[in-house]
């Protein structure tokens, strides 16, 4: 996947710290697929992937993952625990899957979650069914090559994106990855499969 | 990208639900209003049943799959994932609840087992299953019928926590014991606790069990949950605990809070603090043979 020129060229980078926020949901997950990523773009030495439990932790990340959860439980957890005004002022950027697509997004069809609004998306929850309708298909991601192997379980939609994000990747019509800025959401769990492409684009935006 | 190209109900697909659920608490509810306070309280999932596990003791005779009834309304009432219970065995039971559109389905040895001798065959299902587990070969012989989840048995309906933790403690500590030995040796103790070996080389070589395991089975208080958290488990299940305590919805939110504070003794201290009384219990050692739960399929 890496040139040797590539691999060089990163090796030299400074490390980044990236925090998984563990309150509920794949969070080992998320944890082993950020340090193989990594790992695999010669950024072990001097970075560091935690997991976070309090507000305080936020302030010396570069990167922090919403993992993949029940969006109803984070969402609550996320306010009981007082983290939802230092995650809107989190100045790092922020990788959200599936539960953490809900929680990034402006609104929301579901009066039970106060989404975070760092991203200028409208959400569909469980647009695609129940489990048995979950399903694993292969994406045209822009910006990579080829196709990604994408794992959608219960996944939200995006049904709205303001003019401010950009598109990376749609089922039909439906859209089911995005970007703003430094922050990425996906409906889908790349945690969950091999390929860390995801993961890698978002580690080398964290150092723009 | 088309939707004709899409791949249903794989393993992935299967133990990723399961993922999702992890650092939760599973509530069994009877009714739509139930649910909503189990949604409510931060459940990640709802457990759809005609009865908890304690008014089954009581009722006894068979207890079976709840009246699909119940469960369609429970579903419509919550946006998180529901569950039901079939029988040990009883795979039309099984095709029932996913035809309904149950998420995950529990073969529980709660209801009056419906096969002696064979379990569900979990591979021929789209839905994902979760199967009861008292050690590591029992957990690791359902993994390979296609269960996507184990939960640690415990003894349903006593809220007495002693055989969740006997079971839990059997789990990990056998593959801690594991540790360190060569594949030959473990082959060898495959054999003795009935496990694939496949399966047990791939779990001592993770250091825990190759799919999510939750603990079910007498927790009944905040301290009980963080108790089986400490312990190992991803995440637990509360049957009878919640809606037979004095007060349900502030014992449903404490126990969420004392699972995500699992380690942290004053949050449970502090959400314990009158919560009414719990469930009442039941002293597992009074029980007669045929009244133990957890006996029921292996």
């Amino acid at each position: 996947m890496f040139t040797l020129s590539e691999t060089m060229r990163c090796s030299s980078i400074v490390g980044v710290k990236i925090g998984v926020l563990a309150l509920q949901g794949d969070v080992s997950e998320h944890i082993s697929a950020f340090s193989l990523a990594l790992k695999a773009t010669g950024r072990e030495t001097g970075s560091e992937v935690i997991a976070v439990r309090k507000a305080a932790q936020l302030s010396d990340l570069d990167g922090l993952a919403i993992p993949g959860g029940e969006s109803t439980t984070i969402s609550r957890l996320i306010q009981k625990n007082g983290m939802y005004d230092p995650i809107i002022s989190f100045d790092g950027g922020i990788f959200a899957t599936c539960a953490g697509m809900v929680l990034l997004a402006k609104r929301v069809d579901d009066p039970r979650i106060k989404t975070l609004a760092l991203i200028d998306i409208d959400v569909q929850r469980n647009a695609f069914g129940r489990q048995r309708e979950s399903f694993e298909a292969d994406l045209e991601v822009t910006g990579l090559a080829g196709t990604f192997h994408a794992i959608f379980i219960r996944a939200p939609v995006v049904t709205r994106a303001g003019p401010g994000v950009e598109v990376l990747a749609r089922i039909d019509s439906g859209i089911v990855a995005v970007a703003q800025g430094r922050h990425v959401a996906l409906s889908f769990h790349p945690e969950l499969g091999d390929d860390l492409r995801m993961h890698q684009k978002f580690i080398q935006k964290l150092e723009k | 990208m088309k939707l004709e190209e899409l791949r249903f109900g794989t393993e992935l697909l299967k133990r990723g639900f399961a993922s999702m659920q992890k650092g939760g608490v599973i509530m069994d509810v009877v009714n739509a209003d139930q649910a909503v306070i189990a949604e409510k309280s931060g459940a990640v999932a709802v457990m759809a049943l005609e009865r908890v596990p304690a008014d089954i003791r009581k009722a006894g005779g068979v207890a079976r799959m709840a009246d699909p009834g119940i469960i369609l309304e429970i579903i419509d009432a919550v946006s998180i994932p529901v569950m039901g219970k079939v029988r040990i065995g009883h795979f039309v039971e099984a095709q029932v609840l996913e035809s309904l559109g149950v998420d995950m389905i529990d073969e529980s040895e709660v209801l009056t087992p419906a096969d002696e001798q064979f379990h569900i065959d979990k591979k021929q299902f789209t839905v994902p299953f979760v199967c009861g587990a008292r050690d590591l070969g029992e957990a690791l012989r359902r993994i390979h019928e296609g269960a996507a989840m184990v939960r640690t048995k415990g003894e349903a309906g006593t809220g007495n926590v002693v055989e969740a933790v006997r079971h839990m403690r059997n789990i990990m500590g056998e593959i801690r014991s594991l540790q360190g030995r060569n594949d030959q040796e473990i082959i060898d103790r495959a054999r003795d606790l009935e496990a694939p070996p496949d399966l047990l080389l791939e779990t001592v070589r993770m250091g825990r069990l190759p799919v999510v395991n939750f603990s079910a089975g007498g927790i009944a208080t905040p301290s009980d949950a963080a108790l089986m958290m400490q312990l190992g488990a991803d995440g637990v299940f509360v049957g009878s605990g919640i809606f037979l305590s004095a007060e349900p919805e502030r014992m449903a939110r404490a126990i969420v809070e004392a699972v995500n504070h699992f380690e942290e003794p004053s949050v449970i201290a502090s959400v314990s603090k009158g919560l009414g009384e719990a469930m009442k219990g039941l002293d597992v050692h009074t029980l007669r043979d045929d009244e133990v739960l957890q006996y029921r399929g292996r």
